[in-house]
């Protein structure tokens, strides 16, 4: 096991982490949200992030990736996650990159892996269809029609679904509603006769849409991986992407931990800092320790994903689960140490809590993980 | 690499030969060897087990040979750890003299004290116990007020402790002492004596769980040679600490379901099934079952944390920031666990004695009770928090 950072990645954490303060700065999310930015994030940006490798992070070399594996985008997003850059890593990269990377065919690998890679094309996958995650139960059908498949059905809570060049959709070709079988990956142009999409504001500023599938033809050769069979490979790819996004996650409750005690080493009350308070120390003191936890957890993740262990969807849940609540209470304790200045908008600690909210509920929240982990083990 | 695999079949090869079958099944609590003059064997094959680890200094694999160890490197030790574990053998030897006094002396014992002590900790010839804790000298332990007086030819002991585990049943202590009353931490100084002198006096405390391993410690003009002092004198507090430091390495560990951690009992799972019930081969209460994955995704990640925080000290990055949180976060882990186990095993959990309870609910009712001492010795949790606060965070007084 990898707990600890070689030399090379911790160059390459050096590069992220220099990236993103100086060119994607918080406020630079700022900007996206107050212009109301029809893309929703800088697309100078991400052809900068492109070009430094990011893009093409977990795609191997031949499609013009860096191929520095999980552990490299692990870091990455970590250092997205401190300062809240709005990007496509988490729909592109992780969701449908690694899609394509475990069920593409070679010409589909070719096209869409080089594409990603150079950052020319954004891309999103439709798999939500409730208030909640779960991958389980899927209506949207896709119905045979020749030598192509018409799909109908309602997606919601689609990441950088308004601006994705090409989507994923998840759809069923089989089976029940709940039935694990019987559901299939298809390669969608967003631009096909049928869809519609709508951009959905959230309270992370952060990109999201509601697209509606009305018979919308598709050729067979759109299909991704196996006809019926798209839930092993949905299942791997929803991991990497839970523990990408913890990663990410831990970015962000590292980022509020800091910003949080350094206020209180600077804020006064009763004539002295407020950080020599014994109430505030001792919380500060516990979240710390979960802290500690959540970096251990992370970072044993992702070297699963890149060591191919057997126990990653244990581990994805692990993390996940304990990302999600520690984010949530991270945020929330830190505003309340800002006092009133944390009600404000003028101060970031809201910002984190808005996306702390947001990642948590993404892919499944701590619940959705806890009652998966127990299915796992069997009790 | 090639050299520590020939260690190792070396290892694999002496222990088969030397560690006896008996030593390779779980230890129940009694049969924990502690050593000292009045050591009792209730199997003779921990004796034998103890004699042949202390022989190759084992018992104490990466102290200096000179001091009877075994003078292993650190990654032989680890080697040697394994093949124990992989064999499934019973720790030859519990001992404060091996955790916590031990290390103490290699880096502040003068080289005639080396000689003289850690030879009988390896072979487990003298059991120690520990003179920290005062009625009025808790978490403040630096507060102690056990009068210590220069005679000229020896000194004078003279006051109490409290907390001494196992002192009724330990041949010697290493015992704080203050030996300058105008002052705090420079005033304390760090002694060794016999507890068979004159004036010494130890009284079993009766505990929550129904046992006794702490004592209450008296000295009454107490007489102790001079070469007994560590260090230098008043210079006890930086020993004191740094012996504190192993001690709650020691502690902490349990968060993982190691010492005492009320053993035989199964999982959590597997006991929620058993006295909970299942309904189509899940725990038949998802409100327990919530709390059990919660309680497990916890020790995987602190057991985690204590994994990388190894690692980053072997790849030579420090010991790191993560270990101050050790033993906080250990003993509260393990509380947990216990909460948890009385509430999975209701009423079966909360038998005192006799008949109607096996040994193993017995076990998890007294273990529980034990267990809420692991917050309150060698620091108590606000204690940790206050070291974490000031030494990690930064954080002003």
């Amino acid at each position: 096991m990898a707990l600890v950072l070689t030399e090379e990645q911790q160059l390459l954490r050096d590069t992220a982490t220099q990236f993103f303060q100086e060119r994607l700065p918080i406020a630079n999310l700022r900007k996206l949200r107050d212009t109301k930015d029809a893309s929703g994030f800088d697309r100078g940006a991400w052809k900068e992030m492109s070009d430094l490798g990011f893009a093409g992070i977990m795609i191997s070399e031949k499609y013009g990736g860096t191929d520095f594996g999980p552990v490299g985008l692990g870091l990455v997003l970590e250092q997205a996650g401190r300062t809240l850059a709005a990007s496509p890593l988490i729909s592109t990269v992780l969701l449908c990159g690694s899609a394509v990377q475990l069920a593409g065919n070679a010409t589909q690998r070719q096209d869409i892996l080089s594409a990603i890679a150079a950052g020319d094309r954004i891309m999103a996958l439709a798999i939500e269809e409730g208030p909640h995650h779960n991958p389980a139960r899927i209506a949207t059908k896709a119905t045979p029609d020749g030598n192509s498949y018409r799909i109908s059905g309602s997606k919601t809570f689609v990441l950088d679904g308004h601006v994705a060049d090409q989507l994923i959709v998840v759809a069923r070709t089989a089976g029940e509603e709940s039935d694990r079988s019987g559901i299939t990956l298809f390669l969608v142009d967003p631009k096909s006769e049928g869809v519609k999409i709508t951009r959905t504001l959230m309270v992370d500023s952060r990109n999201a849409a509601n697209i509606e599938f009305s018979n919308v033809a598709v050729p067979s050769s759109a299909v991704l991986g196996s006809v019926d069979g798209g839930n092993d490979v949905l299942e791997q790819v929803l991991d990497i992407a839970r523990i990408g996004l913890s990663a990410e996650m831990l970015g962000l409750v590292q980022q509020t931990f800091d910003t949080t005690l350094a206020y209180l080493k600077e804020r006064k009350q009763f004539g002295k800092v407020i950080g020599s308070f014994q109430a505030l120390q001792h919380r500060m003191a516990a979240l710390f320790a979960e802290i500690e936890l959540c970096r251990s957890v992370v970072l044993d993740a992702l070297s699963a994903i890149e060591d191919r262990r057997n126990d990653v969807p244990q581990i994805a849940s692990i993390a996940k689960a304990r990302l999600s609540e520690i984010s949530t209470l991270m945020t929330n304790e830190g505003l309340q140490m800002h006092g009133g200045m944390g009600m404000t908008d003028q101060f970031d600690v809201g910002l984190y809590m808005k996306r702390a909210r947001v990642a948590a509920a993404s892919f499944g929240d701590a619940n959705f993980h806890r009652e998966r982990y127990a299915t796992l083990e069997g009790y | 690499m090639e050299a520590l695999d020939k260690f190792r079949q070396e290892i694999k090869a002496w222990l088969e030969e030397n560690c006896p079958p008996s030593m390779r099944t779980p230890m129940p609590e009694e049969e924990t060897v502690w050593g000292g003059r009045n050591a009792r064997f209730t199997n003779p094959d921990a004796k034998l087990w103890l004699d042949r680890m202390a022989a190759r200094g084992w018992t104490a694999p990466t102290w200096p040979k000179e001091y009877g160890g075994g003078g292993l490197t650190r990654d032989e030790n680890l080697v040697l750890q394994q093949e124990l574990r992989r064999i499934k053998a019973r720790p030859p030897l519990s001992s404060f003299g091996l955790w916590m006094l031990g290390p103490a002396l290699l880096e502040f014992a003068n080289e005639e004290q080396k000689k003289e002590h850690l030879p009988k900790i390896v072979r487990g010839e003298i059991r120690w116990c520990q003179g920290y804790s005062e009625p009025g000298a808790g978490s403040d332990l630096a507060g102690l007020q056990t009068k210590c007086e220069d005679k000229g030819d020896h000194y004078l002991v003279n006051g109490q402790k409290i907390w001494t585990s196992y002192a009724d049943k330990a041949d010697w202590i290493f015992c704080l002492v203050r030996t300058d009353p105008t002052t705090k931490h420079d005033g304390i100084s760090f002694l060794l004596f016999d507890m068979m002198s004159p004036g010494v006096e130890a009284r079993p405390i009766t505990m929550i769980s129904g046992a006794s391993p702490f004592c209450e410690t008296f000295f009454t003009d107490v007489k102790v040679p001079k070469k007994n002092l560590v260090g230098e004198l008043n210079k006890g507090w930086t020993i004191a600490k740094r012996l504190l430091q192993h001690e709650r390495e020691m502690i902490s560990g349990m968060g993982l379901g190691g010492v005492g951690a009320g053993g035989g009992i199964g999982s959590l799972e597997q006991v929620a099934k058993d006295y909970f019930g299942e309904t189509g081969g899940r725990i038949a209460g998802p409100s327990l079952r919530d709390h059990i994955t919660r309680q497990k995704m916890d020790s995987k990640a602190f057991a985690l944390t204590m994994q990388r925080s190894a690692e980053e000290a072997k790849a030579g990055q420090g010991p790191g920031a993560a270990s101050s949180i050790f033993k906080y976060y250990g003993t509260e882990l393990n509380k947990r666990r216990y909460e948890l186990l009385l509430e999975l095993m209701g009423t079966r959990a909360l038998g005192w004695e006799g008949d109607g309870f096996d040994d193993g609910e017995i076990n998890v009712t007294r273990s529980w009770l034990r267990s809420k001492g692991n917050s309150i010795e060698g620091g108590t949790s606000e204690v940790q928090l206050n070291v974490v606060s000031k030494r990690v965070l930064g954080l002003p007084d």
